[in-house]
């Protein structure tokens, strides 16, 4: 078996992972709010302000990487929920489980800092736009993931079921996008289209571009450290588990 | 033993579950009143205006079905688990996803049909133009199965909770949205004139196709993790 295959095999064992996680969060952890800090200095004090939106437009630094996670994130739980459900590796139940109030809270920032740039913006803090109405019920799967999760008292079953039930949400989530598109084309209602990224000027650009790559080493760190917590509460009659979370025997 | 026919397994078990409900028939009506008074409500709440009940009445009545079809999700499975026969369903000869397709198809013929069959009573009540109510009645016909197909999915998920009622509710509402968007929005558009109703009514039918394939599988597959 060549190196990096037997590296990932070894890497789906409690231990290994704890000690992988234990290793990589504050990495994960430290990028992300390097990169946060040069981004958000970036996007408030060096990019000029927009021509038309004035100075509104830099919550958009925090907006489009959020958005973008909350949506990369959920997918990424549907993939380790279909290997833990098809290979049944225990760690991958536990990854999946741990993206979901991640991603929950990424798509709530996405809500929150898009609701904040419409009120300037289209002078109202709600409209039933497709991008908004697809996301609100993005956190809705989220949610329900997180709930069904918390619900069944065996972890294992839990896990299973609950990344079932992403995995159904993917399934169905092209179609929800596209029922709210055709539902909002019915009702007529007159949205202001956000600009689109090509639009932006090229010195705008790189804070989003760091703003970009510090949360997904944010997530990273954040994901191990969840990971990590609850394959220790899983593990928790082990030795190696009780002396990893520095218990006395 | 010679092997089951699928057929005759359907049927027993169908006998078996209309049984179930004629001996119940008192619990039967429930979803059927409980719609009515859910539509009952909103001349309440918004006042007897014929035109402002008519402009709504399409929504009123897709929710209200909605709403009660989710209130009989939790008795799809419920006493099987507690008495133990979903655990002989998973060992029987025959595919589990057949007898759940059996078993959906008979709930919504109990639950759901009664309430297609009222619901031109229904639209009366809420002064819905005549001319509307074909469109209405095939949109129900179509679309009530796609959510008990869908329902029967998520409630296999929960078969394993003791008190499941609310925690259905939250995890069904967002998958039935497609639904409820083709399925009211296609009166809705009838009533406004623009000709894309019968684009929705043929998405709600091609949904309820690739349902009727995919959503007895996909149950299937979540009975076996919740009673694994």
């Amino acid at each position: 078996m060549n190196r990096l295959l037997l590296w990932f095999h070894q890497l789906g064992s409690p231990p290994v992972f704890d000690r992988f996680a234990a290793r990589w969060t504050p990495w994960g952890f430290g990028l992300g709010l390097v990169g946060m800090a040069i981004g958000l200095y970036g996007a408030l004090f060096v990019v000029p302000a927009d021509y038309q939106q004035g100075d509104s437009f830099r919550i958009l630094y925090i907006h489009v990487p959020a958005a973008w996670m909350s949506l990369m994130v959920y997918a990424l739980m549907a993939v380790y929920a279909a290997i833990a459900l098809i290979w049944h590796i225990k760690l991958c139940e536990v990854l999946a489980m741990a993206c979901a109030p991640i991603g929950a809270w990424f798509t709530a920032v996405t809500l929150a800092t898009g609701s904040i740039w419409g009120r300037p913006m289209w002078g109202t803090w709600w409209d039933w736009d497709p991008r908004l109405t697809s996301e609100l019920v993005l956190l809705f799967l989220y949610l329900g993931v997180i709930g069904l999760n918390a619900a069944i008292e065996d972890r294992r079953a839990a896990a299973r079921a609950a990344g079932f039930l992403a995995i159904v949400g993917v399934v169905l989530l092209p179609i929800i996008r596209y029922s709210v598109e055709w539902w909002n084309s019915l009702h007529q209602g007159a949205t202001i289209r956000m600009f689109g990224e090509d639009a932006m000027d090229p010195s705008m650009k790189w804070p989003l571009w760091v703003m970009i790559i510090a949360t997904k080493a944010w997530f990273v760190g954040s994901l191990l450290q969840r990971a990590r917590a609850d394959n220790l509460a899983r593990e928790a009659g082990k030795d190696w588990a009780r002396a990893a979370a520095g218990v006395e025997k | 033993m010679s092997a089951v026919s699928a057929w005759s397994t359907a049927r027993a078990q169908a006998r078996r579950d209309l049984q179930l409900v004629w001996r119940r028939r008192g619990d039967a009506a429930q979803p059927l009143l409980f719609t009515v008074m859910v539509v009952a409500l909103f001349p309440m709440a918004l006042g007897a205006e014929p035109n402002q009940l008519a402009r709504i009445a399409p929504a009123v009545l897709w929710v209200a079905v909605l709403l009660a079809g989710l209130l009989t999700l939790d008795s799809l499975y419920r006493s099987d688990v507690e008495d133990g026969s979903l655990e002989q369903m998973l060992l029987a000869p025959v595919p589990l996803a057949w007898l759940l397709l059996v078993r959906v198809l008979v709930h919504w013929a109990t639950t759901a049909l009664p309430l297609v069959l009222v619901s031109p009573l229904l639209a009366e009540f809420l002064y819905l133009p005549r001319e509307l109510l074909p469109v209405l009645l095939v949109s129900l016909a179509l679309g009530t199965p796609l959510l008990s197909l869908l329902g029967a999915v998520v409630a296999a998920l929960t078969v394993g909770i003791r008190r499941s009622g609310m925690l259905l509710a939250l995890l069904a509402l967002p998958l039935f949205l497609p639904v409820l968007v083709f399925g009211a929005g296609s009166v809705m558009a009838a009533a406004q004139g623009l000709s894309s109703w019968a684009g929705a009514l043929l998405l709600l039918g091609a949904g309820l196709a690739l349902a009727l394939v995919l959503a007895p599988l996909a149950a299937a597959a979540a009975i076996r993790i919740a009673l694994s």
